[in-house]
């Protein structure tokens, strides 16, 4: 189990103790963490997922894929370390990630 | 827990959604979800894709685990249907006879496929595409080499075609109508398809109708409307979806092509909402009725109708999206295209990069974009702004599309 801490745009923290091998978007939908919708399962094609990694995990990250940077290009307020969830998956090394939820994903 | 009971009736993408809302929400009384199927509330569009490829497991379609629905105090009933509804009493049969009260009731029944009512179509070689159960029929049949007939050149179909290609199998399409995806498209990006397919070895056939499966055992012969005889090993239909309204009918919610609700979720009955591909609703930004078949239509309008429940009502305005996988092309639409009277295409259709803007009276109105993601999500924007761009800006892939978001913003 790794632990990944979500944080609503309204401050409410969630550490989620995260099975390894899952996405970062499956842990939030997983305990309902409200802030993360998921709408087309994670296969990258709706951006309702996205979230703002604290910058020091920016770089231990995947680096992303073209359709998850192409995706980002167009989201709503995308920032250096916006990531889409989904596309992320827990490993032991991501122990302690912090991701900061955005207002709104739609 | 306090003593009132929300029912949730059908344990799909909207039935697991509203439940889910609530809870996010803060409703703290009873909920209780029910399901015909047996498993977990699952995601249905990979049922036609990696699910139907074998390259995700069945724990993966979960949408999520059973422990999460029991961690938030959801009752889950699955693999039993209700037989009726009593809104007097405000009650439910369920089909193992027992009842349940309910104070809110929503009904997320989703849809059934529509049967294809030619002669011989019971067969064990029949398939059609909507639940775990029938794919795991199919996969069974599913074999390299195998000849693949499927009716019905709609996404179903084209989805079905697409893995069949890629695990080997020999496939045909069969599309009654001129052209593929004719409900829904344009016919430049009807054709579009048409190559692909035919690039990857699809026999496609337009413009015909299925007469009759004939024949007995393992193969049958698909007759087709002109006389052509096809041999088959097995057969797919995707000929749409008939949304099971049956429940609510019988319990005398209005019903019209769907179970009516307004822009809030909430059927004829005041204690009862409904989502999801059973729905017909009045959508605010189309300004008109109608029935999707949609996942993300299914969630957000869930979501709505959790918040008429929770008695903070909000309207349900969201722009119509979808999304189509097949072969290498991610294709992702938004909008409605019905009535355009222009087609933008920006990007090279040869190279299996572009957007198709459709236009009407200048605004846009609807797009089509395959392997453009990033045209996607500002095409999601201009949609829903209702923005009036000039089509030689939206032709020229040199000018950044989101400049023109700001230009009309």
């Amino acid at each position: 189990m790794t632990k990944i801490v979500f944080i609503e745009h309204t401050g409410t923290e969630h550490v989620i103790e995260a099975e390894n091998g899952k996405s970062v978007m499956q842990t939030a939908v997983d305990n309902m963490v409200p802030g993360i919708v998921g709408d087309c399962g994670g296969c990258c094609s709706c951006a309702t997922c996205h979230g703002y990694v604290e910058k020091t995990w920016v770089a231990k990250l995947p680096p992303k894929t073209d359709d998850e940077s192409m995706m980002l290009e167009g989201a709503l307020a995308v920032q250096d370390n916006s990531r889409l969830t989904c596309q992320i998956s827990v490993q032991p090394e991501l122990d302690g990630l912090v991701v900061r939820l955005p207002a709104s994903q739609l | 827990m306090g003593t009132s009971v929300t029912v949730i009736v059908g344990a799909g993408q909207a039935g697991s959604e509203l439940a889910t809302s609530l809870r996010q929400h803060g409703y703290a009384d009873s909920v209780v979800l029910i399901g015909d199927e047996d498993y977990v509330p699952y995601r249905r569009p990979p049922l036609s894709k990696t699910y139907l490829s074998d390259e995700v497991t069945l724990e993966s379609l979960f949408l999520k685990p059973r422990a999460a629905y029991e961690k938030h105090a959801i009752e889950c009933r699955f693999g039993i249907g209700v037989e009726s509804i009593d809104r007097a009493a405000r009650s439910l049969r369920l089909y193992d006879g027992s009842v349940l009260r309910y104070d809110k009731l929503a009904l997320t029944t989703g849809g059934r496929p529509r049967r294809l009512s030619v002669p011989g179509a019971e067969r064990s070689n029949v398939h059609y595409i909507r639940t775990v159960a029938g794919i795991d029929r199919l996969k069974q049949q599913f074999g390299e080499g195998k000849r693949l007939v499927i009716i019905g050149g709609g996404y179903i179909g084209l989805e079905t075609a697409s893995v069949g290609i890629k695990k080997g199998l020999h496939v045909t399409v069969v599309e009654a109508l001129p052209r593929v995806l004719a409900r829904v498209t344009a016919p430049e990006i009807s054709a579009f398809y048409e190559r692909v397919h035919r690039g990857h070895g699809v026999d496609l056939r337009t413009g015909v109708g299925v007469h009759a499966l004939e024949g007995s055992g393992d193969t049958c012969t698909v007759v087709l409307a002109d006389g052509t005889r096809l041999a088959a090993d097995l057969v797919v239909i995707g000929v749409g979806l008939i949304p099971n309204t049956e429940l609510a009918e019988a319990a005398g919610i209005e019903v019209s092509n769907g179970i009516v609700v307004d822009r809030y979720a909430v059927t004829s009955d005041p204690d009862i909402v409904a989502a999801g591909d059973c729905t017909n609703h009045d959508n605010v930004f189309l300004g008109r009725r109608l029935r999707l078949e949609s996942v993300p239509n299914a969630l957000e309008q869930a979501r709505v109708a959790a918040a008429s429940i929770l008695g903070r009502p909000r309207v349900y305005d969201a722009v119509p999206w979808f999304w189509s996988d097949q072969y290498d092309l991610k294709l992702q639409m938004v909008g409605l295209s019905q009535d355009y009277d222009d087609l933008i295409v920006r990007g090279d259709m040869d190279a299996n990069s572009f957007t198709a803007f459709y236009l009407k009276d200048g605004v846009v109105i609807s797009a089509d974009s395959v392997n453009r993601p990033q045209d996607f999500m500002v095409a999601k924007r201009l949609v829903a702004e209702r923005a009036a761009v000039p089509s030689e800006r939206l032709r020229d892939d040199a000018v950044p599309l989101k400049s023109l978001l700001q230009a009309t913003a």
